[in-house]
């Protein structure tokens, strides 16, 4: 099985352990992984700034990387997200792009989506100990259906126990250029998603996109909680504690 | 427009604050009413398909309405606009000599800015709908398409009523819904016109139909002399069918209720027979800017029912309230409409006032994509060069980069060690050029390593060169 790993920008920058630990743990499950070298973004920024062309220059980019292979996984529902559910919409005009869109999205998984449902692990090489809550990123859970799985999985990880946060699946305010635009919305937006994550008394909170992670970790740090772990869920799985 | 700035002064107002925390009722109230349904979801299908099916040919069902309302002796009218709304119900007024108007809940007659008309041709309308009622008193538009007062605390009322009523303070709610009815009683009994809106236009029975709690609207229908409803043209549904299949969503979808307290559907002017009702009965069927919407990219948002869904499970409608949203109608369903209506160059801000996080659309009723919708509205302003010039070039640029993957490659390895310098020394960058809006409420966190996952990457390949791709 040849599972192209869509590593997504803001891993490759901001916080690379994410993609190992995918690696990893994709490895682990026996697949071959495959890491196109001219990968950089899915074009979701343009996209949802209403920059059309140059998020179908980019869609087509990452189509032709690959389309060669059985499945595409990235560790992020919302670029996962982009590719699944949006790239048809950029190819309207374009019948035999959209057919081949249409099949990449097809095989496209957001990471804890393929390891539970398509190679359904049973074993992770990481431990936690205490008390972790789950942020459900938007659209991981609303595009994709990502709710179940990373659950699942964590309940495999020796040590770690799962505490829910109240509004766990409201939106952290992070929204892309969102958070730069409407900041004072923004702010407002993930204090509130601060003090649930506080509330809910867990060690860590865990979730599966680094744009929520960037919001969430910078303001837990600026409200001077240094404290509480802000870890992706594939750093937990595969035991690669973040930074 | 400026939706940005009124919506910093909404977060400063605690007592606004205190009043918008009672919206999350709504949300948890329509989760347990909609299990109640065997097929919730299915239920939405169709209800999105009844939408549809009226849309794809609303001429055809205009007239089929205007037919059967004509033939049970109602009359037909058409606007086009709010000011020819308004001119209209002046003229009804002026052929029946009337003085006073009740008023049930209608955002239309807010389109029309139709009490300020009335008013200035000596007719005096009054809202009967305790929410809008109360809105009356303060003089302030409803915040919220159902819950037109959720932006006031009971202590905003309790003093509102004190100063207007002239009477000694209350302190429950009970007591003061007991005031507003005495108030509201001799108003009923002394109209002549009754002005209601629509939640739907039956084509099949040429009916109106409306959905109330609260009573006043079959006391608005039936009381006065003369009835008029006025709705927006994309109101009809075909059959009474169709109406009760939406009407299993509606309530459920805007209070949470299974249903709500009175369905009234009102049907031509009194007849020989009946005991009650007018004895003139008005349609005003209102286009002011759907027909725009008609055969569109953006004709889904037509299918709208009214209900606030979107709204009261909007993140951002919660911090800010309705009225940042600067027209009629607020939430998601306005971010679409308010630009859609009055132009995307008057409304810039409201495409952007989302996050994208699609709570609107997994709850609205008759499935409308209103992030999709708000994206489209953000590529018109992208097409007519509306947004800020840094942003288009910052993306242009971004974006050529990005499918020059050499050239990213060096660039991103700069930026990452450039980041990591500026990281303090728990990795927090507490200030970020072009970028303040991050760093004011938040840090932005240092990339740790150092390093771009391409870089790690290719040391690991040629460390395990069997495993590199």
């Amino acid at each position: 099985m040849r599972v192209g790993l869509f590593v997504t920008c803001l891993v490759d920058m901001m916080r690379p352990s994410i993609g190992m630990a995918a690696l990893e743990l994709l490895e682990g499950a026996g697949c071959e992984v495959v890491v196109p070298a001219t990968q950089t973004c899915c074009g979701q920024p343009a996209y949802n700034s209403g920059d059309r062309v140059t998020a179908r220059a980019l869609a087509q980019k990452v189509l032709e990387e690959f389309e060669g292979c059985d499945y595409l996984v990235a560790p992020s529902g919302s670029c996962a997200g982009m590719i699944r559910t949006h790239y048809p919409d950029l190819f309207g005009d374009s019948p035999g792009l959209a057919a081949r869109v249409a099949r990449l999205g097809a095989k496209t998984y957001e990471l804890t989506d393929f390891l539970a449902n398509v190679v359904k692990i049973e074993r992770v090489p990481g431990r936690f100990e205490g008390t972790v809550t789950y942020h459900d990123s938007c659209s991981g859970l609303r595009e994709l259906g990502v709710k179940a799985q990373p659950r699942a999985l964590l309940e495999l990880v020796p040590g770690l126990a799962l505490e829910e946060m109240r509004d766990n699946e409201t939106c952290c305010g992070f929204g892309g250029t969102f958070a730069v635009k409407m900041e004072d919305i923004s702010a407002r937006m993930v204090e509130d998603k601060c003090r649930n994550i506080g509330a809910s008394g867990a060690r860590a909170v865990v979730l599966g996109d680094l744009g929520c992670m960037l919001n969430i970790e910078g303001r837990l740090r600026k409200r001077g909680d240094t404290r509480t772990q802000v870890l992706h869920v594939a750093e937990v799985l595969a035991g690669k504690d973040g930074r | 427009m400026h939706f940005k700035a009124r919506a910093k002064a909404a977060l400063a107002d605690a007592g606004l604050q205190r009043g918008l925390a009672k919206v999350d009722g709504f949300a948890a109230r329509r989760a347990v009413a909609m299990r109640e349904l065997e097929d919730p979801e299915g239920l939405r299908t169709a209800a999105a398909a009844i939408r549809d099916r009226v849309l794809e040919d609303l001429d055809v069902w205009i007239e089929a309405f205007e037919r059967e309302a004509t033939r049970r002796g109602a009359t037909v009218l058409f606007a086009e606009t709010g000011a020819e709304v308004a001119s209209l119900v002046v003229g009804i007024c002026r052929r029946h000599a009337l003085k006073k108007a009740i008023k049930s809940k209608s955002m239309l007659s807010e389109e029309a800015r139709l009490n300020v008309m009335l008013a200035a041709a000596g007719v005096q309308p009054v809202e009967t709908d305790l929410g809008e009622y109360v809105c009356q008193l303060a003089d302030e538009p409803p915040s919220h398409i159902i819950a037109p007062v959720i932006h006031k605390t009971k202590a905003d009322i309790a003093e509102l009523f004190e100063r207007k009523h002239g009477r000694p303070r209350l302190a429950e709610a009970e007591e003061m819904t007991r005031e507003a009815r005495e108030m509201l009683r001799a108003h009923f009994l002394s109209a002549d016109l009754g002005i209601s809106g629509g939640n739907f236009l039956i084509a099949e029975t040429g009916s109106v139909a409306l959905v109330t709690n609260e009573g006043n609207g079959r006391m608005v229908t039936t009381l006065p002399r003369v009835h008029v409803a006025i709705t927006g043209i994309e109101k009809v549904v075909p059959t009474l069918e169709d109406f009760s299949t939406l009407m299993r969503l509606l309530p459920r979808s805007a209070t949470g209720q299974s249903i709500s307290n009175y369905v009234t559907v009102a049907t031509g002017p009194r007849g020989a027979l009946d005991a009650d009702g007018p004895e003139h009965m008005y349609f005003i069927l209102v286009d002011n800017g759907r027909t725009n919407l008609v055969g569109g990219d953006m004709q889904e948002m037509l299918r709208c029912i009214r209900c606030g869904a979107c709204m009261n499970h909007c993140p951002v409608y919660q911090s800010v309230g309705g009225h940042a949203y600067g027209w009629v109608y607020p939430g998601p369903m306005g971010a679409v409409l308010t630009p859609a209506f009055v132009g995307v160059e008057n409304a810039l801000d409201l495409p952007q006032a989302s996050t994208f996080c699609g709570a609107c659309a997994s709850v609205c009723p008759v499935r409308i994509p209103l992030p999709d919708l708000l994206r489209k509205l953000r590529e018109r302003q992208v097409e007519r060069g509306l947004r800020p010039w840094y942003e288009t070039l910052g993306l242009r640029v971004w974006g050529w980069t990005a499918r020059h993957p050499r050239l990213y490659a060096l660039a991103t390895a700069l930026g990452v060690r450039v980041l990591r310098m500026l990281g303090n020394r728990d990795g927090m960058i507490g200030s970020l050029p072009l970028a303040s809006g991050w760093t004011k409420s938040r840090f932005m966190p240092a990339p740790a390593a150092g390093r771009t996952f391409r870089a790690l990457y290719a040391a690991r390949a040629r460390r395990r060169p069997a495993s590199s791709a």
